[in-house]
């Protein structure tokens, strides 16, 4: 393990529940008095609309409360997340953000009562309707759209900022990556002087924001032996953030994230605080690795699968530690997690059971397809590609993910949803031969193909966009397969 | 092949003879020159060259892509087609500079016949000049005659185009479109197509790409090629007509999936897509 950064001096541990108040707190009585309208009464409204949607049946209703507040009163959210005794903790990444949320707030939650919007509802109006719902939570912990961090940040002046990684994803929404990545910068230049940050060292846009702060935790992952051959199609920030000749990496473990450095100028990895080594992949159920802390070292062993949740993991242990939670409470959350709505999900329909993989974009999309085949490829599954804004209205990206290795199990794809027949030529072109392709637009339709394809007892997997799984998650639940994620608990 | 092969209408004299053309009966090799695959990848490439590569493949022939990185020349006479993708605008800049050292290799590529495709940043870059968001001017390699301008908002959406490549025969085809960059072509230049729904080069104008002879410029991405099948083997047939001298009519293939896939986009376009018209 010679030449790889050693486990820098970063202090973990000083817990600080109780003992302090966020910036502002003591505030947000007098400016609650100013209101045109009593916060109170704004609140009352914006709960009355969440539960007429959901009286109507227009789905979860998540986030009507929160739109509507933030129509009203746009300063009310601030204002309401002042109330949080605690103050927040945020989250953001283009991959990983929902999972790496649950799994801090499954470690966070025998010692705080949360405000967590679980649901992934990760805009302005999402966090909102969180807030609104928060009655009686001390901590706000929030994963927050990657485009809407710095507006989110400005409100609600997080203690804490964990930032992933920033793949290309829904080019046609977001715009650019380097634009995203400078918003991020402005971010973390506005944030108060005594909040904590993390990132992955391991994605070098985002670990060069370590630079804006010293005292950053860094994490990142450390074991060469599961890094890949050579860069993935979808690698984006391969070339060097200050001086754009292309980086030497000693490990490339997901897209770009991995060990590198400029040859030129020298723009390399930062020493990491919190790092990941011994990593053992168990196939489709599980992940094992040594977590390396100032503090010492223990083993990890996760219920969920992937190299991609060994950085979700590395994230939530770093947010957990900079709010002050102790390495026995990291270990044990981390174990006793399970998969975040619609991430690596297992629902059971009658004799059978159903694996859904949301797949978003070319890197995340990638890590599904790769955990999967580790796990032993599937014969048979069904894919659904929505065009909706939330999935990305530009289909293209699919284009960039490897399916390949996937293609070489497959005796049979239902392609679904609304760019059916795009995905199908996807999978034409990508050598399945076309009698293996069924295109049935309809999910509902796909999905009941998809399980007469597998055996009683068998898995089916299911790898949907985001409004596809939602739409597949309803269709589960209303014939009494799973709970209604409005109604799920953090 | 008969002697004329070189003959084609747009081959020049001094044009180089083609050493490796592989001709078994009637299979071809045909050559693809795919420039800063490395940097300009962008939602575009992959797609477009496997459609090429199958649809060549199963008509017997084969597509042999060669990276064309920084540094490294563009000969003329060697490929049968080149193709540029789009990046995002730094992975743009930094491979802009050296498009412009192959400007001459690229230009006498094309005057000796040989097709070319150029999408979203490749087809900017291959055009007079490219004016940016600060104002800063890249100049470009001057294939295409126009002048693109970055505008304040970008243009985003499904777009379909309307195309009469040889007289009389109008075919459709359907993309996506994300660009900042507001595309002029000169008075006498002659577009890829009619924009029916979407923005095209300007938002105004009412045209989107550029043609020129064998070359194709356009800010359709999506990929253009999959859901558009009569236009990838309108450019094989182009890249095959650098051998041969003339286009070559190709064997039609089943393309159900295709035509499914255009008409969703198709009509994608027309109830969302951009544009003033």
């Amino acid at each position: 393990m010679a030449g790889h950064p050693p486990i820098g001096e970063h202090s973990i541990g000083s817990p600080f529940w109780g003992t302090r108040r966020p910036p502002g707190c003591s505030d947000s009585l007098s400016s609650a008095v100013r209101l045109p309208v009593p916060l109170s009464a704004e609140i009352a409204v914006a709960r009355a609309a969440g539960r007429l949607s959901r009286l109507a049946g227009a789905g979860g209703g998540t986030t009507i409360p929160g739109k509507l507040l933030w129509r009203l009163d746009p300063g009310a959210i601030d204002r309401l997340a002042r109330r949080l005794p605690l103050g927040s903790a945020v989250v953001s990444a283009t991959n990983g953000k929902t999972t790496t949320a649950a799994m801090t707030a499954r470690i966070l939650r025998s010692r705080v009562r949360l405000a967590h919007n679980s649901s992934g509802a990760n805009l302005v109006s999402g966090v909102a309707s969180t807030l609104l719902d928060a009655r009686g939570a001390e901590l706000g912990l929030f994963e927050v759209d990657e485009a809407a961090l710095p507006e989110v940040a400005e409100r609600l002046k997080p203690r804490a900022l964990c930032l992933g990684n920033l793949f290309r994803d829904q080019l046609d929404r977001y715009g650019e990556l380097e634009h995203v990545a400078a918003r991020w910068r402005k971010a973390v230049r506005e944030l108060a002087a005594d909040a904590a940050l993390c990132v992955n060292g391991d994605d070098p846009q985002v670990g060069d924001l370590a630079r804006e702060r010293p005292g950053s935790m860094v994490f990142g992952v450390d074991d060469p032996s599961c890094a890949r051959p050579s860069l993935q199609h979808a690698a984006d920030s391969k070339y060097c953030v200050r001086c754009g000749t292309p980086y030497d990496y000693a490990a490339a473990y997901v897209g770009h994230l991995g060990d590198y450095r400029c040859p030129r100028c020298g723009h390399a990895r930062p020493p990491l605080h919190l790092a990941a080594r011994e990593i053992e992949l168990g196939g489709l159920d599980a992940v094992q690795f040594r977590l390396v802390t100032p503090a010492g070292a223990r083993t990890v062993r996760m219920r969920v699968p992937g190299l991609y949740n060994v950085y979700n993991a590395l994230a939530a242990a770093a947010l957990s530690s900079t709010l002050g939670t102790s390495f026995d409470e990291v270990v044990s959350g981390l174990e006793g997690f399970s998969a975040a709505f619609g991430r690596f999900e297992r629902i059971v329909i009658g004799d059978r059971r159903l694996l859904m993989l949301l797949i978003k974009n070319p890197a995340g999309a990638n890590e599904a397809v790769r955990t999967m085949v580790d796990g032993g490829a599937p014969s048979v599954a069904v894919v659904a590609l929505n065009d909706g804004i939330a999935d990305g209205r530009d289909v293209s990206w699919i284009w960039d993910v490897d399916f390949e290795p996937l293609i070489g199990g497959l005796e049979r794809i239902v392609a679904t949803g609304e760019r059916a027949a795009e995905l199908a030529l996807r999978f034409k072109y990508g050598g399945l031969r076309e009698d293996a392709i069924e295109v049935v637009p309809s999910l509902e339709s796909a999905l009941d193909r998809g399980l007469e394809l597998t055996p009683a007892g068998g898995e089916l997997v299911v790898l949907p966009t985001y409004t596809a799984m939602l739409a597949l998650r309803k269709i589960v639940s209303e014939r009494g397969f799973v709970r209604p994620y409005w109604k799920r608990a953090a | 092949m008969p002697s004329s092969r070189r003959a084609g209408l747009l081959a020049r004299p001094s044009a180089p003879p083609i050493e490796n053309a592989q001709i078994e009966g009637d299979r071809m090799k045909i050559v693809v020159g795919h420039l800063f695959p490395d940097y300009l990848n962008i939602y575009v490439d992959r797609g477009n060259i496997a459609v090429l590569a199958r649809r060549a493949a199963w008509r017997g022939h084969e597509l042999d892509v060669c990276s064309i990185s920084v540094g490294e020349p563009v000969r003329p006479g060697e490929h049968d087609l080149l193709y540029v993708g789009g990046g995002q605008d730094r992975e743009q800049a930094l491979v802009a500079p050296d498009l412009v050292a192959k400007s001459d290799g690229v230009r006498e590529a094309v005057a000796g016949g040989a097709a070319l495709l150029a999408v979203c940043g490749g087809y900017q870059l291959l055009g007079r000049s490219y004016r940016d968001f600060h104002g800063i001017d890249l100049p470009g390699i001057g294939l295409f005659p126009l002048d693109t301008v970055a505008g304040e908002t970008r243009m985003i959406g499904d777009v379909l185009l309307e195309c009469e490549l040889e007289p009389g025969v109008r075919r459709t085809l359907a993309g996506f479109e994300n660009h900042a960059g507001r595309t002029r072509l000169d008075r006498a230049a002659e577009a890829l197509g009619r924009v029916v729904a979407g923005f095209g080069n300007d938002g105004e104008s009412g045209w989107e790409g550029c043609r020129v002879g064998r070359a194709v410029g356009t800010y359709l991405h999506g990929p253009l090629l999959p859901r558009n099948p009569w236009f990838a083997d309108w450019l094989l047939a182009q890249a095959l007509a650098h051998r041969l001298g003339a286009p070559p009519e190709l064997e039609p293939l089943p393309d159900d999936l295709e035509h499914r896939a255009h008409a969703v986009s198709a009509r994608r376009a027309e109830t969302r897509g951009g544009g003033r018209r």
